[in-house]
């Protein structure tokens, strides 16, 4: 741990990747990331680490999966439109077993949309997005200093697991300037090119092959059974959330990134006026927290689920109550930011306030 | 203590120079800080905005709905703000460009023709320093010290012939709050 | 008894999913024997494509990937940027490479990627059953064509090394064919002229194959190798259309 320096989201988080031990970049420009792919253009080639502009985030992403078949650590960032593209590759990456980090600085849409922050992409970021049986980890951090420490996880988890992890922000935490503090640099002299990567045989006995085809069914299938079986792993021991304010809540907000962070403002207010809620914020988005949602289930009266969204985790937080208690939804849509009073506002309504 | 301020203008009036330097100030004194710049549908308008807020706790929301003091540098700002402002809040304006006078009577005007001390001060530009300053001194939400110091990291290079001038702004920024707040 | 012939051993045992008399057979053993004569085997990674040479990794025996639909030469990149000291080659086919890769191509190309295209083309989408493809000839019957290819619906067959030749990113760029004995030993030639503007960094090279499609022109092996040879080669015209300083 060093000083406390005050940088932006959108740069920090390419810093903090950086000492996470990224070796390679390679991504097109998207508002409103631009100044990630920027700081890497700068810092990489000073470390002797690959930056490369692509052509397109289709070939970025696939890019990315080269680079991950050699186990190099490896990033992409880009925001919805360009995530939608690289969707493709995501699915191979899925198939293949190879790790990566990818970050999404989600913006409004549907379609070009705008550039305003949004939580839009939940769907496409937890449950696949891309063709096929697959999930990608989800982490989603809250303050600029949560994101900073969460690369670290990301690449870890990434190697860890041979998979994708995708790390879902916004406009507004990119943008706004928090003091961060960085982790120790990753040792990255000692990195090994691993047994399974595709870089020449070598010296190596066998040779590898690294390839999401299986054409005979039956064989795909124990694939796609070895995938279930990670996925599995991943949910029963990689699930993290956050409780804020839960020990004697009588009402539960849930809520995920810059959305959970209003929400404990609006969650201070109530408090105030001595209304007891607090709120249950997933760190990991996938492997989503279901078994906290259930235990808070006998203890609360109702569930009220917000996001800048028409409702995607909501459906998340429903199977975790599994019907056993209302809950209810508050989202802005289009890149609106809830702000705290309106959120306390919609949430009073449910109280009878 | 939780202290927050919106300082809002046209573009180049230096605003966000002035909320990253109140920023910079509340880290370096160990504070919990948020800077948020304008987002989203914030950017339109006529105004450029930032919202500071400096903390003893973590700080939770970084957006402030409703502002405590606001740093209004144009009329635009005016109009956009002062019906958001709480109660008592503190509003001080850049009366160079917005002769309008403010209608709410629940809240605390420091009018100050700050372009016009500023260039007596010898620069024009310096006028978001002395209501910054004026801010500082009357909400002290981090200190004159550590704003001067702050300001010296980021006055570097070519820029250090800019500290003199600068810091008499902040200074001139002290004198009015003090003459606003009745204290010698 | 004496050998006087044999499959190079970079090639593996496993008979080939490719149709009786296709040259992918021929382009493999090429390219087998240069890895082998210019001791890039154990160095090699080939980035295989979407096509009827998607299984190729189990027929030529280097670590291999198998990338998505044209991103071959996206792929290959990422590959070689962070690996530099492995040899990268992409072997990808008309509709993979010209029409759906044809960004990631000429990008990689433009970029002076330090990697190497194997090129083939025979004229349509052989895999999914001999759609038109980019470079499928004007009047030529596909399943897509069914009527012959027409420039005003279809447009006209893309000369991918020509276009290619006009960057300053590219060390060699060739067209060589596979149907007969002569062209065979040329088309070596330039694949060993293209592996070795890799080996030596000097940039991106790509060597177009001019194959067949026996089954889907409905061809005998004989005759298809006839076709290609007056009908496909005048519209692509062998040769070597940039050829850098220190190419060999």
């Amino acid at each position: 741990m060093g000083e406390k320096i005050l940088m932006k989201g959108s740069e920090a988080i390419a810093e903090a990747a950086i000492r996470a031990g990224a070796m390679a970049f390679y991504g097109y420009p998207i508002t409103p990331q631009n100044e990630t792919p920027e700081y890497f253009s700068r810092r990489m080639p000073e470390l002797g680490r690959t930056y490369l502009q692509a052509e397109s985030e289709v070939a970025a992403i696939n890019m990315v999966y080269g680079a991950a078949c050699t186990g190099t650590r490896v990033i992409t960032t880009s925001s919805s439109p360009g995530i939608s593209l690289m969707q493709e590759g995501f699915s191979y990456i899925a198939n293949s077993d190879v790790p990566c980090v990818v970050v999404n600085a989600m913006r409004g849409g549907p379609g070009l949309g705008d550039i305003a922050p949004a939580q839009a992409d939940y769907f496409q970021a937890t449950k696949g997005g891309g063709h096929g049986d697959y999930h990608s980890i989800v982490l989603a951090p809250h303050t600029v200093q949560e994101q900073c420490d969460m690369m670290y996880d990301a690449f870890d988890l990434a190697d860890k697991y041979r998979i994708m992890v995708v790390v879902l922000v916004d406009g507004l935490l990119g943008q706004m300037m928090e003091p961060v503090e960085f982790k120790d640099w990753a040792d990255v002299k000692s990195y090994k090119t691993p047994d399974w990567a595709t870089v020449g045989q070598g010296e190596r006995s066998n040779r590898n092959i690294i390839t999401s085809l299986e054409i005979l069914p039956e064989d795909l299938e124990k694939m796609n059974l070895k995938l279930q079986e990670k996925y599995r792993t991943i949910e029963e021991i990689e699930v993290r959330f956050e409780e804020y304010k839960m020990d004697d809540a009588e009402y539960v907000i849930t809520a995920f990134g810059t959305t959970a962070r209003i929400a404990k403002t609006s969650v201070n207010m109530a408090r105030k006026e001595g209304i007891r809620v607090g709120i249950i914020r997933p760190i990991t988005l996938y492997p989503f927290p279901y078994a906290v949602i259930e235990k808070r289930v006998n203890q609360v009266k109702f569930f009220f689920d917000v996001e800048m969204n028409a409702g995607q985790m909501l459906e998340d937080v429903r199977l975790g109550v599994n019907g056993k208690k209302p809950v209810y939804f508050y989202g802005r849509l289009g890149g609106m930011v809830p702000t705290a009073e309106e959120i306390y506002t919609a949430f009073k309504k449910q109280i009878g306030g | 203590m939780e202290k927050g301020v919106v300082i809002s203008g046209f573009g180049g009036q230096g605003v966000m120079l002035a909320g990253e330097l109140l920023a910079e100030t509340g880290k370096e004194e160990g504070k919990f800080v948020t800077f948020l710049p304008s987002y989203g549908p914030e950017m339109r308008g006529g105004t450029a905005n930032c919202h500071v807020i400096i903390s003893d706790e973590e700080i939770a929301s970084p957006i402030i709905d409703h502002p405590e003091a606001a740093i209004i540098l144009n009329l635009p700002s005016l109009d956009k703000y002062e019906p958001l402002m709480k109660e008592d809040g503190l509003i001080i304006i850049n009366k160079s460009i917005v002769p309008k006078e403010v209608k709410r009577t629940d809240v605390k005007i420091l009018q100050v023709k700050a372009q016009e001390v500023a260039r007596d001060l010898g620069n024009e530009k310096t006028m978001n320093l002395i209501l910054l300053a004026a801010y500082v001194e009357i909400e002290k939400p981090v200190s004159i010290e550590g704003l001067k110091k702050a300001l010296r990291t980021f006055l570097t290079g070519r820029k250090e012939t800019l500290i003199e001038v600068n810091e008499k702004a902040i200074n001139k920024g002290i004198e009015i709050a003090r003459e606003f707040l009745g204290v010698k | 008894m004496k050998l006087i012939y044999k499959a190079p051993d970079t090639m593996t045992e496993k008979d080939t999913t490719y149709c009786p008399g296709c040259p992918h057979g021929i382009a493999h053993r090429l390219i087998s024997e240069s890895l082998e004569e210019m001791n890039l085997v154990k160095k090699t990674v080939i980035v295989w494509p979407v096509g009827c040479s998607v299984f190729g990794y189990y027929f030529i025996g280097t670590d291999a990937v198998e990338a998505a639909h044209g991103r071959a030469c996206a792929m290959a990149t990422g590959i070689k940027r962070v690996h530099p000291e492995s040899f990268v080659m992409t072997y990808q086919g008309d509709g993979d490479l010209a029409s759906i890769g044809i960004a990631e191509t000429v990008h990689a190309a433009a970029r002076g990627e330090k990697i190497t295209t194997i090129f083939i083309n025979n004229g349509n989408y052989g895999m999914t059953g001999g759609q038109m493809a980019p470079t499928t000839l004007i009047g030529q019957v596909t399943t897509t064509t069914p009527y012959g290819r027409k420039p005003e619906a279809n447009g006209f067959p893309m000369h991918v090394p020509e276009m290619l030749a006009t960057l300053d990113g590219p060390a060699y760029v060739a067209r060589a064919a596979l149907d007969s004995p002569q062209h065979i030993i040329q088309a070596k030639k330039f694949i060993q002229k293209a592996f070795s503007a890799q080996a030596k960094r000097l940039g991106f090279s790509i060597v177009e194959l001019v194959s067949t499609c026996p089954t889907n022109w409905k061809m005998t092996p004989v005759e298809s190798m006839e076709r290609a040879r007056k009908e496909v080669l005048p519209v692509f015209p062998i040769g070597e259309f940039r050829v850098i300083k220190g190419v060999e």
